[in-house]
């Protein structure tokens, strides 16, 4: 007999499966792929932000030793069409033209011109500078607010404007009401640089042409593999059953990786042409024009309140940087945060409104948090200023205004229905480990002392909306797809496992938690599962990873299609121990009948006996395998409460994070240590964006911060020790009450940094500090509070 | 074109090489030694670290010209007879990796440390490990996996 | 990215390396530890025909002493200089300050003298070794000269080594009985400094009898703080040191860039050459 799991998977802390291959490099990265006659493809980048190009000379190109082919941009228009924006967030949105290599005018640096195919990578780089290209300089796009100007060049010339498209939400009593009644009002300025995801593997696209079929396999670092089919279809006019697309090995997303890239469609395109297999792999520097950015915002936020706290209304206006063009769903990523400026506060008024701009830069979509982390930084900071106005504690205003435990389910002023949460107990939990009362009265000390070395402490007490996502929802904010996700399990003649599932991990463990998920239903041990993922040959559907989502719908999905396998198998084991279905108990993998536990036969029995079929109750289908889709009712909601100690060298401008506490309530847990991870990972990035990174573009519009030399990506040096806890309120909009843990690291640090600097320095006039928070920009905050 | 003879991982390769191929595409292109990977094109990163006549180096920014006559010991190379290094086990319990791209770099970064200090506090794993990105674990389970390997290795 | 093609040689000694450098011109490139230069070009800044790797020739390499100088081939590596018992006992500011630069893989190939001869302001030997008053031995084809360190770097990534001179020696007077302080200011570890400031200190009865800053990234080559260094004869405590080290960015142009302005550059050099001082003082 197999052996039986007895001891419940879902809660362990599990080492991970994926680890065997890649602690010892048995990894399988797109750029480790090799087939006999591979070429490879380079690509030639426009220098400069906007221009017309007035010719291409490939031909030079073509006589470099080991050159197969080069395309100019207009060589390849014919059968390439645009590169697809899945998100028109609103019906007059601005859509323009997107080839994916240019055919007469530039738009941002690192815009491609033209391509080489040679037999190796040197041969390609060399061959790129031979080919010959003319630009008539176009003036640069910038500024956000001169941008929409009458008088502001056009990034799309034909379009007329630089305005894409504004995305308003209004609800509950009008803003300019509540602010005539509210005792107290403020008004703030946020901005959120341009950042640059770093996935530490660089993208990479292999694409290998079988031409007598015409089929083609694209391998792609890719976050979502099953999107980049359909779109390549759209894209190449190849038919979507003749593509195959694998996502092997993928070295980090961060949302960089949900997205259609004119790469993928060029190799495609290339590997048609010339019927050879070709590899593109993109160097660091390169990656830093052409993958997109995240974030870059101006937010202005008022906020109205009465003097004890209680909050009346929020007002937002967003301007977001779109880049040059529309990816996959770059104009959508603000309207995720769209909901989330109310935050964990009740209110009577909400008035939102988000105005895409054109700028001549490299195009900005998903990045970790995408929306949220700007919505939580502006209503963080704001009620932390607004704390101070009032004379109250940070922590005691928000708890004035917070959604109570008893009050869930909650629909929030912006129309949110929270299904759970507990807001008190994460922050009494933090509140505690962080030793506030402690840090405060240093924090007073330094202060009467005038010590050049301050300490302020940071508070950030957030929500989020994740695993993306009902697909009414979806449908209502006109997101081209639908939000489910898809799961089968397969029970092979063994009694082995295989889960198929249609989330595409990078790092996030799925391999590990669907096993600790499907093991627990199945009664299985979890070593005889297996989890097939990102090949649409093998997972045939699926909507992917991103959004925090692969465990609230792809896990769920799992977790449903094994109590089918069970409901299947609970009908032939009734036949075979012929019983009826009623009197069988199912433990432990071990059907047996109520009151003779000897008679009994276990799940691998009944894979084996469904496997020959000699003897299935009549009209059985002859398998117990199940598929499950699941579209969520909802999204799920995980919160928290984070603090930051930052102490403040005045003198130099320098932070240093002493101690940073978080309590995140992520819902039930099926494994504590990737969990702990996720935050970990989360919180890293949310504190490189308050303090670290930026991509810092000149006035001609070229990336200053264009190498990883200059973008400040911080190492283990650079960053604190985190102390992390949980507290645990189940979701109630899925069976497993599991929320998403992938972003909400990174939503909740970056204002808790930002507002423990600004704590630090109040007492000495500063009110505001930009990201991020260089030393230089902290020393003349002070000096200018100062003066 | 440039004869070169480097062993790797305990295997001695004689080559003809371009005197300007990196040693990282030496052991990926011509090898087909894919376990290390290349993060960067400016030696910040360390995803491509591996060690060369004992000691760790950025092999994006070593020729392979430069490791002729060399011994060179990659991620490959690590575990002997299909058992893992203390490292590599430690990397595993202590989930010090995610997507993994940067961990073959971890490891050679940290195997290095070890050698020299065989008992680092937190602190010097730290700095010993800031040639090194990670962007999924915020390096906290990373530290914890060295100073956990550097405890294996007393008691053993 | 990947280095343009070039034609290579690996001299066995010095004077061959010089015949190669003699026969190649401007053209050429010294290939030290190659950690500067291979970043070069790979990102198709650099272009040379000619790349000669002096990695393989013993008689650079190593430390001794010659009476009252320290004398460091010019290929040890950025490791040896760190953990060398003579450099620790007779430059150890030279030691400390090393201990900063990028990490321990990159100090693993790169080079003492590799970092002189590239001559970046921003890099941190080149600053420490003006403070330590060194000298910079080349050897030409007529034979060997002696380079003061203040005379060395000339301009931006430019030092006064002809086309077809080698870096072969630094000497450093023996600093035995200074205090010695490398401070550094950087956004991220490994980030290149956005000021450094390396004091030698020497005190006689709790006074400063005298003090040598040099300054990274102050300009377009290495500085001293000279008026500072004036100033602080007899310093006797903080405040004294404080006021003395106001002079810290006079004389200094250092560029604006995405880290720093000038203005807070000239700023962080006052307060961090009253920090080193103090600290190589042992008035901190």
């Amino acid at each position: 007999m197999t052996d039986q799991a007895t001891e419940r998977e879902v809660g362990r802390a599990r080492p991970r499966k994926e680890d065997a291959r890649l602690i010892t490099g048995q990894t399988n990265w797109t750029d480790n792929i090799s087939v006999n006659g591979l070429l490879h493809m380079a690509i030639l980048r426009s220098p400069m932000a906007h221009a017309r190009i007035t010719r291409v000379d490939v031909s030079p190109a073509l006589e470099r030793p080991g050159v197969i082919a080069a395309f100019s941009g207009a060589d390849l228009a014919e059968g390439l069409g645009s590169l697809p924006c899945a998100w028109p967030v609103t019906e007059d949105i601005v859509l323009p033209d997107h080839p994916p290599i240019a055919v007469d005018e530039v738009r941002h640096a690192g815009d491609p011109v033209a391509l080489v195919v040679a037999r190796d990578r040197y041969a390609a780089a060399d061959a790129l500078e031979a080919i010959e290209v003319d630009y008539e300089p176009l003036p640069p796009v910038l500024d956000l607010e001169a941008a929409l100007a009458q008088d502001s060049p056009l990034v799309h010339s034909d379009k007329g404007t630089n305005s894409c498209y504004v995305w308003p939400l209004k609800t509950g009593e009008a803003f300019d009401s509540v602010r005539e009644r509210a005792e107290v009002t403020l008004t703030r300025r946020y901005h959120h640089q341009r950042l640059i995801p770093n996935a530490m593997e660089p993208r990479a696209v292999v694409v290998t042409p079988l031409a007598a079929s015409g089929e083609y396999t694209l391998y792609s670092s890719t976050q979502v593999p099953h999107i980049v089919r359909v779109m390549m279809a759209v894209v190449t006019g190849i038919p979507e059953h003749k593509i195959r697309v694998v996502a092997p090995d993928v070295g980090g997303g961060f949302g960089s990786k949900l997205q259609v890239y004119g790469e993928e469609a060029l190799a495609l395109a290339v590997a048609r042409r010339i019927g050879r297999p070709v590899k593109w792999t993109e160097s660091r520097s390169e990656g830093y024009l052409a993958t997109h950015h995240g974030r870059g915002m101006i937010q202005d936020i008022e906020i109205a309140a009465n003097r004890d706290g209680k909050l009346l209304g929020l007002k937002v206006d967003l301007l977001v940087d779109m880049g040059a063009y529309l990816m996959l769903v770059t104009p959508g990523i603000p309207i995720l945060g769209a909901f989330m400026y109310p935050a964990i506060y009740k209110m009577d008024s909400y008035d939102f409104t988000c105005t895409g701009v054109f700028t001549t830069r490299t195009p900005t979509d998903a990045y970790r948090g995408a929306g949220r982390p700007e919505a939580t930084y502006a209503i963080e900071r704001i009620m932390d200023d607004l704390a101070v106005e009032l004379g109250l504690d940070p922590v005691e205003l928000r708890r004035r205004n917070w959604i109570g435990h008893e009050e869930f389910p909650y629909t929030s002023i912006a129309g949110l229905t929270y299904d759970s949460g507990n807001y008190e107990a994460a922050t009494d939990k933090a509140l505690s480990l962080f030793d506030y009362d402690k840090l405060r009265a240093e924090q007073a000390d330094r202060n009467r002392r005038g010590d050049s070395v301050r300490l302020g402490i940071g508070v950030s007490t957030y929500t989020e909306m994740c695993g993306l996502a009902p697909s009414r929802v979806l449908r209502d904010l006109r997101y081209a797809a639908g939000g489910w996700e898809a799961a089968s399990i397969r029970m092979l003649p063994t009694g082995k496992v295989e889960v198929v599932t249609g989330t595409s991990p990078h790092g996030q463990g799925h391999v590990t938690c669907w096993s600790q998920i499907a093991a627990d239903v199945l009664g299985v041990p979890f070593e005889d599962v297996e989890v097939v993922h990102g090949d649409t040959k093998a997972s045939p559907q699926g909507m992917d990873t991103y959004g925090s989502r692969s465990l609230v719908v792809g896990g769920t999905a799992v977790h449903s299609a094994a109590e089918k396998v069970v409901a299947k198998a609970r009908k032939v084991a009734a036949h075979l121990l012929e019983a009826s279905e009623q009197d069988l108990d199912f433990s432990d993998g071990v059907f047996s009948v109520k009151g003779s536990p000897d008679a009994r036969k276990t799940i691998q029995e009944v894979a084996f006996e469904t496997f020959t079929s000699h003897d299935l109750p009549d009209g059985f289908e002859p398998t117990i395998n199940a598929e499950h889709l699941i579209d969520p009712d909802n999204f799920s909601y995980p919160h928290g409460t984070h603090l930051c100690a930052v102490e403040v060298d005045t003198e130099t401008g320098q932070t240093h994070i002493r101690s940073y506490v978080c309590v995140d309530d992520v819902g039930k847990v099926i494994n504590p240590m990737i969990v702990e991870g996720q935050v970990h990972g989360g919180l890293a990035q949310g504190i490189a964006q308050a303090l670290y990174e930026e991509a810092v573009y000149d006035d001609e519009g070229n990336l200053v911060s264009g190498t990883m030399t200059d973008y400040f990506v911080p190492s283990a040096a650079d960053l604190p020790e985190f102390t992390t806890e949980r507290t645990e309120t189940p979701a109630t909009s899925n069976p497993l009450g599991v929320k998403g843990v992938g972003e909400a690291g990174t939503i909740a640090s970056t204002p808790a940094v930002v507002n423990a600097i600004v704590d630090a320095l109040r007492p000495l006039g500063v009110q505001d500090i930009r990201m991020p928070c260089t030393p230089e920009r902290v020393w003349r905050a002070v000096r200018e509070a100062q003066a | 074109m440039t004869r070169i003879s480097v062993k790797v991982d305990g295997t001695t390769y004689q080559d003809e090489v371009e005197p300007r191929l990196l040693l990282i595409h030496y052991l990926r292109d011509r090898l087909g030694l894919t376990g290390t990977p290349i993060g960067c094109d400016t030696s910040n990163c360390g995803a491509c670290t591996v060690e060369l006549d004992g000691v760790s180096v950025k092999s994006c920014s070593v020729l392979a010209v430069q490791a002729d006559g060399g011994e060179v010991t990659t991620v490959e190379g690590l575990a002997r007879d299909g058992e893992l290094s203390g490292l590599q086990r430690a990397f595993h319990e202590k989930h010090a990796l995610q997507c993994g791209y940067c961990t073959p770099g971890m490891l050679m970064a940290a195997r290095d440390l070890l050698r020299e200090h065989p008992h680092p506090t937190a602190d010097e794993i730290r700095h010993a490990l800031e040639g090194n990105l990670c962007r999924c674990t915020g390096y906290q389970n990373i530290v914890q996996a060295v100073q956990a390997a550097s405890e294996q290795e007393v008691s053993a | 990215m990947i280095p343009p093609a070039f034609d290579y040689a690996r001299p066995d000694s010095v004077d061959e390396a010089v015949g190669l450098l003699a026969g190649a011109g401007e053209e050429a490139k010294v290939l030290a530890g190659g950690q500067s230069l291979l970043p070069l070009l790979r990102l198709r800044l650099a272009f040379p025909e000619l790349v000669v790797d002096v990695g393989r020739i013993p008689e650079l390499r190593g430390v001794r002493e010659d009476g009252d100088t320290l004398v460091i081939g010019a290929m040890t590596t950025h490791h040896d200089v760190i953990h060398d018992p003579l450099v620790r006992r007779h430059a150890a500011l030279l030691a400390s300050a090393t201990a900063t630069v990028a990490d321990p893989a990159v100090r693993h190939r790169g080079t003492l003298g590799g970092s002189l001869a590239h001559a970046d302001p921003a890099a941190d030997l080149p600053g420490v070794v003006l403070a330590l008053d060194g000298e910079l031995v080349a050897q030409g084809p007529g034979g060997r000269r002696t380079i003061p360190a203040r005379d060395f770097f000339v301009d931006y990534l430019q030092t006064a080594l002809a086309p077809d001179e080698l870096l072969v020696e630094v000497r450093l007077p023996k600093a035995d009985d200074w205090g010695f302080h490398y401070e550094k200011f950087h956004r991220v570890a490994q980030a290149y400094a956005i000021v450094g400031v390396a004091a030698l200190v020497r005190r006689d009865d709790g006074h400063i009898a005298e003090a040598r800053v040099g300054l990274t990234n102050m300009g377009s080559t290495p500085l001293r703080a000279a008026a500072a260094e004036a100033a602080l004869v007899g310093a006797g405590d903080a405040e004294s040191v404080a006021r003395a080290t106001e002079a810290a960015a006079e004389g200094a142009r250092p560029a604006q860039d995405m880290s720093a302005s000038v203005e807070y550059r000239e700023h962080l050099a006052r307060v961090l050459t009253r920090r080193a001082v103090l600290a190589a003082a042992g008035m901190g």
